[in-house]
């Protein structure tokens, strides 16, 4: 299967950065990764959540740490269900609380680094856990490839049935709730959703930045944009744009994707603010 | 022209005809408290079908409160039953709700055809187009005379026109009770006008309970059929002549002129069909 792949991309692609398997398998896996944080953050822009896409991160700091003391051998499994217990509590939390959304993920988010800190620095030995924080997309290996796949499915379908009552929760919930729809379940799933995304893909676009491709898009999407589906269209394009641009760019410089992609994404977004004004509707 | 877009089939007659249906919901003893201080206090109320029952009263009174309790929003105290016709229970009837505020990103791309098909179906705004949908959507806005808007941005709206596009949306599928929570500002007074012929037109002929939180008072004593005057939480109810008489009231809001004839006010005229709007 995956020889195959690799086989249609020599063809199709035949480009020099591109001879490597260690960068087919990096192109495939923002090929996967960069069209769900343009997906997802359309909604994340709309529903002034870019703090907390930015505590999900700091929430899966402490996962990977929880993950590395429960010694199980992927930290990825402990990660991803810290993350959406980490999400869903804070989803909870801000609609029972009367402090500000903004004080609450604050605190949440401060005690997950403080508690993954403390755990991944114990005994000094905090260097191997410094890719997380970078992020490196070089190193994946093909199962994780078919994982990431998996996800991007996943994703996409839960989205299908998700949006149409996230885009009415995020006008008005009440008016949201008198059509009978669940706003603590669904944004819970969307917050999870989030949460899942950004747990699968920290290794490989670090904690430094992820929280920029969680907003960028979006953000340079709406500028230009009038209706949902151009809004999800361009926000899609420039993340796959900036992902795969940014992947050749670090190649040929010897630089970390991560942060590459992301500077991108904000050159596409400062561009976008400059054709604001033929855009406005 | 309007009569005629109205008048379509009567809606959700189940089974039996007109005397099961609902037809009055029934406030009794009606209570919210906000860590122990009462927003609103002993409230009783019914709200008939084919009435507009309006809730004035001075800021702060709990008129939204109530309107939250009443979706099921808030916790309260007392009852809340559903009667039909001839006086038996009948099942909570189908709610449509106009909220007062939209706190939403007015710069959100986000277009009115958008938003009636993320509440209308479960195909994903964001992956098809509306498709026969679409006639559907026009038909909506056509009841409130918003055709015009349909491929408008949300946050481009005027405050009379959101109105009016959250009136369409509340009304499909067809409810038995509406309850609007009107904007205390940014409506000009022919966005008004032009709402509550709207609303007076829906009353009789979807024979629809409507109940509405106002702010102006002379559209309420020439449209509304009753009247909850609420004051610390508290109600005093009848009709507009009464309660616009009572001194309680004109302490407040001073005197207010009641058109003789409540059920044709002078901002109503009924067109006849196929004439021009």
């Amino acid at each position: 299967m995956m020889d195959f792949v690799y086989t249609l991309l020599d063809a199709v692609l035949p480009f020099d950065w591109l001879s490597y398997s260690f960068m087919k398998n990096a192109f495939l896996a923002i090929l996967l990764v960069a069209p769900l944080f343009g997906l997802l953050s359309t909604m994340v822009v709309s529903n002034r959540m870019a703090f907390f896409a930015d505590s999900l991160g700091h929430g899966a700091f402490s996962g990977i740490a929880v993950g590395v003391l429960l010694g199980s051998g992927s930290p990825l499994a402990s990660l991803i269900v810290f993350s959406i217990i980490f999400a869903v509590f804070i989803t909870y939390m801000k609609q029972r609380s009367n402090a500000s959304t903004d004080t609450v993920i604050g605190v949440f988010s401060a005690m997950a680094v403080a508690i993954g800190l403390m755990i991944m620095s114990r005994g000094g030995s905090f260097n191997k856990f410094s890719s997380y924080l970078i992020g490196d997309v070089l190193s994946i290996r093909q199962e994780e490839i078919a994982a990431l796949a998996f996800v991007f499915v996943a994703v996409v379908i839960a989205w299908s049935i998700l949006f149409n009552s996230l885009l009415l929760i995020s006008i008005n919930a009440a008016f949201a709730r008198s059509r009978g729809i669940k706003s603590f379940f669904i944004e819970s799933c969307f917050a999870s959703l989030v949460a899942v995304v950004v747990a699968v893909s920290i290794q490989w676009v670090g904690i430094l930045v992820i929280n920029s491709l969680l907003v960028l898009p979006g953000a340079a999407a709406r500028n230009v944009t009038w209706d949902v589906k151009r809004y999800h269209l361009i926000s899609v394009l420039i993340s796959i744009i900036s992902g795969v641009s940014g992947l050749i760019v670090a190649y040929y410089f010897n630089m970390a994707v991560g942060a590459t992609v992301v500077l991108i994404a904000a050159v596409c977004y400062f561009i976008t603010l400059l054709l604001k004004p033929y855009f406005v509707r | 022209m309007l009569r005629s877009i109205f008048h379509h089939k009567p809606p959700h007659i189940d089974g039996d005809g007109c005397c099961q249906r609902f037809c009055c919901t029934k406030i009794e003893d009606f209570s919210v408290a906000y860590a122990d201080m009462d927003v609103i206090s002993n409230i009783n109320a019914h709200i008939h079908c084919g009435q507009l029952t309006a809730v004035i009263g001075p800021n702060g009174a709990g008129k939204s409160t109530l309107i939250r309790a009443i979706l099921g929003e808030i916790p309260h105290t007392g009852k809340i039953s559903y009667v039909s016709g001839d006086g038996r229970k009948a099942a909570r009837p189908r709610i449509g709700y106009v909220p007062q505020y939209l706190r939403f990103d007015v710069s959100a791309p986000t277009t009115v055809e958008d938003f009636f098909m993320a509440a209308l179906t479960n195909r994903p705004v964001w992956l098809m187009g509306a498709g026969k949908l679409r006639g559907r959507i026009l038909n909506d806005l056509s009841r409130v005379r918003a055709e015009g808007l349909v491929d408008r941005r949300l946050g481009a709206l005027s405050g009379g026109e959101l109105q009016r596009v959250l009136l369409a949306l509340a009304l499909d599928p067809l409810p038995e009770l509406l309850i609007l929570d009107e904007p205390v500002s940014g409506v000009d007074h022919n966005g008004l006008t032009l709402f509550y012929e709207i609303l007076d037109n829906l009353r009789e002929t979807e024979d629809m309970a409507i109940l509405l939180v106002s702010h102006d008072l002379e559209l309420v004593a020439s449209n509304a059929d009753k009247v909850l005057f609420l004051r610390d939480g508290k109600a005093t109810s009848g009709t507009p002549r009464q309660v616009f008489s009572d001194e309680r009231v004109k302490e407040i809001f001073g005197e207010i002129h009641v058109p003789d004839d409540n059920y044709d006010p002078p901002v109503y005229v009924p067109v006849k069909h196929g004439g021009d709007e």
